[in-house]
């Protein structure tokens, strides 16, 4: 429990009716850090982000975010606490503009929007061109940095992302996790859940390796990326005898 | 600068209606072949409120509701109830030795209680069948109206809503003037517009575009859409009472699901998530349904022909074609998701692109 810790996670369990798709992981999040939980599908990582943000009720377990208890809260109190989810498949608001979508991301704030929508901007100069345009008929690495832009509306501690590389060009992916190191040398947390464990460990500090709901590897995002066994089953080379 | 341009035509151009509406109303007679404009435009105004709050729900929040005939009842028995004069409610109540209410409320007051009942009767429902998704919230809806159209007419409740039996003799002032509808009408979606260009308004589409990301967006959904239902309702309820002015009496059965599946073509017709589409298409209807196919009712004679398949009940035939017609070439409706707007035309013509979409010249 120390304070470098903006998130805890303790022995978190999530259980959807009888089946258990979180097996009691426990992992931390240092302010100021990207974080990965890497995994292959229905390993559990986007049923740890759904329950840290409240979307998913946790059957058990301890989140803790600066120190405070959150397991259990609904979405709009967790949000309301600087934390924000960036959804898987990115979800943007298809028949709103994208100044709309950056507006409602900002939806809990009651203050003026003028230098976030500023900085957002500066961020993603083609969101600006765009802002009159509806979200549906963006691109799909135009949504992405919606989704991303959107989420940063908040003016979050901790942004969270369900695979923000889902059905990208490898291109524009590398514009996403450009874009993701640019907003954490800003000074944001982020803790990322990725299936292209490439480029979510070369962009880490720090990363969790996730397998049927369970943590079986931890480590600097380097050393994971070194890792024999990490090689073999993510990043597509053959394990030696 | 513009924004006062467009407020000062705007207002203008509320002032022209009102003048036309006023000398169209003196100059035709009753009699007159044109009388039935007057009555179009009267119920038009009518249908296009209790329109624009379905669109509120069906079209900006995403709620497929089929309740509205149901809210709508609610309000116009409110109305009636609350307004009858308390000299006539012997005969009235025949029945019930008078009724158990034995006051009247001026014709404003008794409006905006009913709109205040179906407010009530939704947010009551609401908490128990907005868990409900789709189809499953529009069986559940059209479920509640049925059961309110049988329980106002249940005989243990004669004193309050007369049974089965019309309730009538209150004052009736949408009937007696056009301008009456049209003014509150005109008011009521102006503050739906408000409300839809507001922050609420943006929760609401939200919601209707991604329901999870809303959610992760901090939105509540259960109060938003227990927001929405509540003020569409309570102003399909204002309409109910405008409408039993206009009818001049008022009865359950006349509340079916008939009206609410009517209400919903509007909307569909005008363009669901278009509030001026929902105006336009509300004189459309009505004025065809009322008025502009009753020849094809007819039998006409031109000189020894007469005309194959005019009869009584070609009307609909012709209507339903013209429906079909609509849903297979304009499946957006009139106007989509467009709005109508005057800035947006005289930017046009004076050649100016203007990218905000606003609202302008409803009622």
């Amino acid at each position: 429990m120390s304070d470098q810790n903006i998130l805890e996670v303790r022995d978190l369990n999530v259980a959807y009716g009888g089946i258990k798709a979180v097996k009691g992981i426990s992992f931390d999040v240092p302010k100021g850090e990207v974080v990965t939980l890497i995994g292959a599908n229905g390993a559990g990582k986007s049923s740890t982000l759904r329950s840290i943000c409240g979307l998913v009720r946790p059957s058990s377990g301890s989140i803790r975010l600066n120190g405070e208890e959150i397991a259990g809260k609904t979405p709009e109190v967790i949000v309301s606490k600087h934390i924000t989810m960036v959804p898987e498949g990115r979800r943007v608001f298809a028949d709103l503009t994208v100044l709309e979508n950056l507006k409602i991301g900002a939806y809990l704030r009651k203050d003026a929007l003028d230098d976030d929508l500023a900085w957002v901007y500066d961020l993603f100069p083609r969101l600006k061109e765009r802002s009159w345009q509806l979200a549906g008929t963006l691109s799909g690495g135009e949504q992405q940095m919606l989704a991303i832009g959107r989420a940063l509306m908040s003016r979050p501690d901790l942004i969270m992302m369900d695979e923000p590389s889902l059905g990208l060009a490898p291109i524009v992916v590398q514009g996403v996790f450009d874009i993701i190191r640019e907003i954490n040398r800003q000074g944001k947390t982020i803790l990322l859940v990725e299936q292209n464990a490439n480029m979510a460990l070369h962009a880490a500090h720090h990363g969790y390796v996730m397998e049927v709901g369970t943590i079986t590897m931890s480590g600097t995002g380097r050393e994971l990326a070194d890792d024999e066994s990490v090689k073999a089953a993510y990043l597509g080379k053959s394990r030696k005898a | 600068m513009k924004k006062k341009r467009d407020l000062i035509i705007g207002l203008a151009l509320i002032v022209v209606l009102l003048v036309v509406l006023r000398i169209l109303e003196v100059n035709i007679s009753p009699q007159s072949q044109w009388a039935m404009l007057l009555t179009v435009l009267k119920k038009g105004s009518i249908y296009a409120l209790v329109a624009v709050s379905m669109n509120l729900l069906n079209g900006f929040t995403g709620l497929f509701s089929l309740g509205q005939a149901g809210f709508m009842m609610i309000g116009a028995y409110t109305y009636a109830i609350f307004t009858i004069p308390v000299d006539q409610r012997e005969m009235v109540y025949m029945y019930y030795d008078g009724g158990i209410i034995q006051f009247a409320l001026p014709a404003v007051l008794g409006i905006i209680l009913a709109g205040i009942a179906a407010a009530l009767f939704a947010f009551l429902i609401g908490i128990p069948v907005l868990r409900l998704k789709s189809d499953y919230l529009a069986i559940a809806t059209l479920g509640f109206a049925e059961i309110m159209k049988a329980l106002f007419q249940w005989d243990s409740l004669g004193p309050l809503t007369n049974g089965s039996n019309m309730l009538r003799s209150y004052p009736t002032p949408a009937s007696a003037s056009v301008i009456y509808p049209f003014v509150v009408s005109g008011i009521c979606i102006a503050i739906i517009v408000m409300l839809i260009n507001s922050t609420y308004g943006r929760a609401f589409k939200a919601i209707r575009d991604d329901e999870i990301a809303a959610e992760a967006m901090g939105i509540n959904l259960a109060h938003h859409k227990r927001i929405a239902f509540t003020v569409s309702s309570f102003f399909a309820g204002i309409s109910g009472a405008l409408l039993a002015m206009f009818q001049t009496n008022v009865q359950a059965k006349s509340f079916n699901s008939a009206m609410t599946y009517e209400i919903l073509l509007i909307v569909v017709i005008g363009g669901i998530g278009s509030v001026t589409g929902s105006v336009i298409s509300s004189f459309l209807f009505i004025a065809c349904s009322e008025w502009l196919l009753r020849f094809l009712d007819e039998q006409h004679v031109i000189g020894d022909f007469t005309v194959p398949l005019l009869r009584s009940g070609f009307r609909k035939v012709v209507f339903s074609i013209i429906i079909m017609v609509i849903v297979l070439f304009f499946r957006q409706g009139i106007m989509g998701t467009r709005e109508f707007s005057i800035s947006g035309i005289i930017d046009k013509i004076t050649g100016k692109s203007r990218k905000a979409k606003r609202e302008g010249g409803n009622s």
